[in-house]
């Protein structure tokens, strides 16, 4: 089980090797999340309709393992965006990926760049 | 710079550290803490919560990196082995040596394993550490495979006891408590609320063996049962033993502190022992030669420890400490508080008894009847924290104290405010904290709200006891300085649920943007978009397809996630009724989509483990066969049970089956605060169990009874009655009245059972709003009512007829693959998800 989770690290912008191609804008729902598959990583996309911005984190939730953060509630707390697993409601920043009740579980982000409609994530790999 | 060594990293060690921080310039004194279990101080208290999560870090009291930060050296999964007091220095067991000003002695104590023949046995265990629990669970894991009946006993009904009885049960083992004394939790309990006691855990199937000595535990390798004596066997596959504590005094005894005969070191009311530089605090310590097996005390003396080492000599533990309990068993309350026995030449006992519901309640009354001594409850425990605030504040009590016990429907009254308790009173005992210290937070402005207090005191922290009076002290002071106390949902949104119903309304706001825009801020959150999505539902009847993204995943998917990211499937049965034909065609999709099913609770059956892009399959061949959603997944109706009434029973009054399904008819699809059920029985021996829901209908001579606010669940409660002999009309007449009142007004998340508890006039008050109309508003609420029934249709076929919709089950946006991270294993011939690491 901790393989499935060691292969997802925090990239930042400066270290993206690949931008992925993952679709176009429609296809992600507005303030709301979809998965998108690179290589054996599942990849959690958020799309923010209501501030036009765009976060992408592992799928993969760390407190009991399950694929399935894609499918959790977005919205913020006190400004930082973030999101609600939707199996036991943690909530995680979607900025920096740590667990907004300060418990130590974290998860991995991703940078997401928008271009002529077309959604990438970018990866290190 | 003096150094201190704390011995022990349990609960009472780990808080010395803490209060120690609170207090001192840290670059005058140097921590080092040694701890013998391999992880830092958890929380011993609610230890039993780990059977749920097995998750050790959500018990932690602080993560290892609070110990670094505030410059404390832990060494854990090290013993200390010997003290040199001449030296001042102590030894570990890898034989290190450290030297100390102070040394503070906070070792806790073990499980007393009683001299019994065979303990040693395998399958045998105490109740203390993770260690013991996760021993507890691999065991169990092992017989139940090859046993599913297995059995486990538990050797002690004292507080521990029954709670390790609870936790063999929810390991799915038979659970048997094996008591010495002739009553339960001997220490707390007279006899009387012991039988009451021992009813309610019956019910419950705890099975409880009083007066037994146990002579010898049998089996070869592993436990086989427990001989009482010569014919007197019982059959169990594991122990548990939780016969009471020993203090780990190891240490004082081989340095030469001055001992207690039964064990335990003594300590004075500083805290120290025989040597002055040497302290111990906690459940070691023999203090007024007792050791107090609590956490309160324990933390009251880490204080005591933490102020002497720092020169207030003043700072001493009292004389008298407060043994009062509250056993936290889950469903069963029980507590005593003060003198819980008393000779009858000190005072009166006042003694209120109801077995057929598991009732009892006893209160010591002094001579003159002035002053409250102590008390029992047994069943309901919600009087606890104000009896046991009076007692230990000496408030006086009403003339008539049997008022203080009564139910309100005898007679009782409510008795005083928390703002009458004196500024001195502790409210948390854990925490020490003081009600003055929760209300002047509150009046300096320094907390606006109850997580400003729980941040800056810590009360509520620890056992958790205290919350039903914090929250009442909090909206009481509130409201004293004209501070309006309102429920908002969330941070985005400051209105009550009530409130953004009526706006949403009267505004006829079209979606839940709109409503953020107009009366909200921020961009929402899992807390108000459900409920949003649930107040559009009812005011609009529109179906959780129209804004899928503000529903809970749940009801987002139209079906319930499971364990392992899957999804089951849940058609309506209405009534519980269902065709041969229907049978078979729920086995057949079952068997295609390879799918467990179970016959739910909810007297129609559930298809488990369907994978998202399954689920749209699955329906279209479940809606041809003309099944609909069952909306298991939804705040809403879920089953209207029925049992087979006049139709076929020989008692049947009429005809239950078909008033069921067409109850169940009506209301399918309705959202609601929360969920709602119901049931129909055909005669009062009640097999559809309708007074354990929501709305319940009992055939009677001459119509239908109904009782609403009733369900099972965590807080079980049984339905009252609101009206009698009614015809189908009227009762249905009253349901749609009473349930579009209840959806109008309830909080977020509450069932109707709580809600009439906080409605003000409670039943009686109800019964006018629905059968009088005092409020004028009876035929509007029908009317919106039967809007809704009209506009239903069934959201799982509106959403496989529009590919618009349908787009969103799939697991990937950029692939057509599947979740390959999916397990299942065996089980029965059927299949489940593989366990959780
Ligand atoms: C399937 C079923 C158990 C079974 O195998 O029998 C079940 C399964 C779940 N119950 Fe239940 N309950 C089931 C009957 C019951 C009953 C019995 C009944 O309805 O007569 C009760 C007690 C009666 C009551 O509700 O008053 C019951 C009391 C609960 C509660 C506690 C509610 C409370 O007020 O305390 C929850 C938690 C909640 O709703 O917040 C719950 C929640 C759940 C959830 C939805 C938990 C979740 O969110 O995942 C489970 C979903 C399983 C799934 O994925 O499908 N379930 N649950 C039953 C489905 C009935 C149906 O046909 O729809
Ligand atoms: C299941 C359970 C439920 C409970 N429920 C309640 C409740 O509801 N309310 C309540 O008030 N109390 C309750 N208690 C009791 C409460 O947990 C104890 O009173 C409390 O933990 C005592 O704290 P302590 O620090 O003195 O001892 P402990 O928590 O036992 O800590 C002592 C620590 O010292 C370590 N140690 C011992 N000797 C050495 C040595 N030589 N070197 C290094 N380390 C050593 C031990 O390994 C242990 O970690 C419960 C206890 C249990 C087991
Ligand atoms: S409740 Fe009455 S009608 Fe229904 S099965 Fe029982 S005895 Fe028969
Ligand atoms: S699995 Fe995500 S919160 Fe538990």
């Amino acid at each position: 089980m901790q393989d499935i989770l060691s292969q997802y690290e925090t990239v930042t912008e400066n270290a993206v090797k690949e931008w992925f191609k993952v679709g176009l804008t429609s296809d992600f729902p507005e303030n709301s999340g979809a998965c998108i598959k690179y290589k054996t990583k599942q990849i959690a996309v958020y799309n923010f309709a209501r501030t036009g911005k765009w976060y992408a984190c592992q799928n993969l939730c760390p407190h009991k393992m399950e694929m399935v953060l894609s499918l959790g509630m977005i919205g913020d707390k006190e400004g930082v965006p973030k999101v609600a697993c939707p199996m036991h409601k943690k909530n995680f920043s979607l900025e920096d990926g740590s667990n907004l009740a300060g418990e130590d579980l974290k998860i991995a982000t991703y940078p997401v760049k928008i271009k002529d409609g077309n959604v990438y994530i970018g990866f290190s790999d | 710079m003096k150094h201190i060594i704390v011995v022990g990293n349990g609960m009472v060690g780990y808080k010395f550290c803490e209060k120690f921080v609170e207090k001192a310039a840290s670059k005058d004194f140097k921590i080092t803490v040694f701890g013998e279990e391999p992880r830092p101080a958890y929380d011993r208290v609610h230890l039993s919560e780990f059977f749920e999560n097995q998750d050790a870090k959500a018990l932690e009291m602080a993560p290892l990196e609070w110990y670094t930060e505030h410059g404390i050296d832990l060494i854990v999964g090290e013993r200390v082995s010997d003290i040199h007091r001449s030296k001042k220095t102590i030894t570990t067991v890898t034989d290190r040596e450290f030297s100390y000003d102070y040394l503070v002695l906070a070792t806790g104590s073990s499980a007393f394993v009683p001299p019994i023949k065979g303990v040693e046995k395998e399958g045998v265990f105490v109740y203390r550490t993770i260690e013991d629990l996760e021993g507890m669970l691999a065991y169990a894991a092992k017989i139940k495979a090859n046993n599913p009946n297995a059995k486990a006993a538990v050797l002690g009904g004292g507080l521990l006891g029954l709670e390790a009885g609870k936790a063999v049960m929810d390991m799915g083992l038979e659970p048997h408590i094996v008591e010495f004394a002739s009553k339960l939790m001997p220490r707390q309990l007279d006899l009387r609320s012991s039988q009451v006691l021992q009813l309610k855990l019956e019910s419950i199937g705890l099975n409880i063996h009083l007066s037994k000595a146990t002579n010898q535990i049998l089996g070869d390798k592993a436990i086989t049962g427990l001989e009482f004596g010569e014919d007197d066997v019982l059959d169990v596959d594991m122990l548990v033993i939780s016969a009471g504590i020993r203090p780990r005094d190891e240490l004082g005894k081989t340095c030469g502190l001055e001992m207690g005969v039964r064990g335990g070191i003594v300590v004075d009311n500083k805290m120290q022992t025989s040597d002055e530089n040497i302290y111990a605090i906690g459940e070691i310590a023999l203090y007024n030669q007792m050791i107090y097996g609590l956490v309160a005390p324990g933390y009251d003396m880490a204080g005591v420890a933490v102020d002497q080492i720092l020169g207030d000599s003043d700072s001493l533990m009292p004389d008298d400490i407060d043994m009062s309990t509250k056993l936290k068993l889950i469903g069963v309350d029980v507590a005593s508080f003060g003198e819980p026995f008393m000779p009858a030449a000190k005072g009166h006992s006042i003694i209120f008894e109801n077995k057929t519901q598991y009732l009892y309640k006893r209160i010591n009354v002094s001579l003159d009847g002035k002053s409250l001594l102590g008390g029992i409850l047994v069943g309901d425990a919600t009087d606890y924290n104000m009896l046991h605030q009076i007692y230990l504040n000496g408030m006086a009590i009403p003339e008539d104290a049997s008022q203080l016990i009564l139910p309100a429907s005898e007679g009782g009254a409510s008795f005083g405010s928390v703002l009458d308790l004196p500024d001195t009173a502790q409210v948390c005992s854990c925490e020490s904290v003081s009600k003055g210290d929760i209300c002047c937070s509150i009046t300096d402005g320094e907390s606006h709200n109850l997580s400003d207090i729980v941040a800056k005191t810590k009360a509520t922290s620890g056992c958790g006891g205290c919350k039903p009076m914090v929250v009442d002290l909090v909206n009481e002071t509130l409201k004293s300085l004209g501070k309006e106390v309102k429920e908002t949902i969330c941070e985005h949104f400051n209105f009550s649920r009530q409130e953004l119903y009526d706006l949403i309304k009267i505004n006829r706001v079209a979606d839940y943007d709109e409503a953020l825009n107009l009366f909200g801020e921020g961009h929402g959150c899992e807390v108000c978009k459900p409920l949003l999505a649930s107040i559009f539902a009812t005011i609009t009847m529109e179906t959780a397809n129209r804004q899928p993204t503000i529903q809970d995943t749940n009801d987002r998917f139209l079906a319930n996630i499971q364990r392992n990211g899957t999804y089951s499937v849940v058609p309506r049965v209405a009534g519980g009724e269902i065709t041969p034909d229907q049978l078979i065609v729920i086995g057949e999709v079952a068997k295609k989509y390879d799918l467990y099913t179970k016959i739910t609770g909810g007297q129609r059956i559930d298809l488990f483990g369907a994978q998202i892009h399954e689920l749209p399959l699955i329906w279209k061949e479940l809606i041809d066969a003309g099944f609909e959603s069952g909306h298991a997944y939804g705040k809403s109706l879920r089953t209207v049970k029925s049992c087979v009434g006049s139709t076929w029973c020989r008692y049947g009054m009429h005809e239950s089956v078909t008033f069921a399904i067409e109850i169940e008819n009506r209301y399918r699809g309705l959202r609601s605060p929360h969920k709602l059920k119901g049931g129909v029985s055909g005669c009062i021996r009640e097999c559809a169990e309708a007074r354990g829901k929501d709305f319940g209908l009992i055939a009677v001579d001459g119509g239908w009874n109904l009782y609403v606010c009733g369900n099972g669940g965590a807080t079980p409660k049984h339905a009252i009655l609101l009206a009698e002999q009614l015809d189908d009309e009227t009762a249905v007449k009253y349901l749609d009245r009473f349930l579009m009142y209840y959806i109008r007004t309830a909080g977020p998340l509450v069932r109707t059972a709580p809600w009439l508890d906080k409605l003000e006039g409670g039943i009686e008050y109800l019964k006018k709003v629905v059968i009088e109309d005092s409020l004028g508003i009876a035929e509007d609420l029908e009317q919106e009512m039967q809007g809704l029934v009209n506009k239903y249709e069934c959201e799982w076929k509106e959403a496989i007829e529009n590919p618009e919709m349908m787009k969103r089950f799939k697991h990937f946006v950029n692939s057509d693959d599947t979740d390959d991270n999916l397990v299942f294993v065996p089980m029965r011939g059927q299949k489940m998800p593989k366990a959780w690491v």
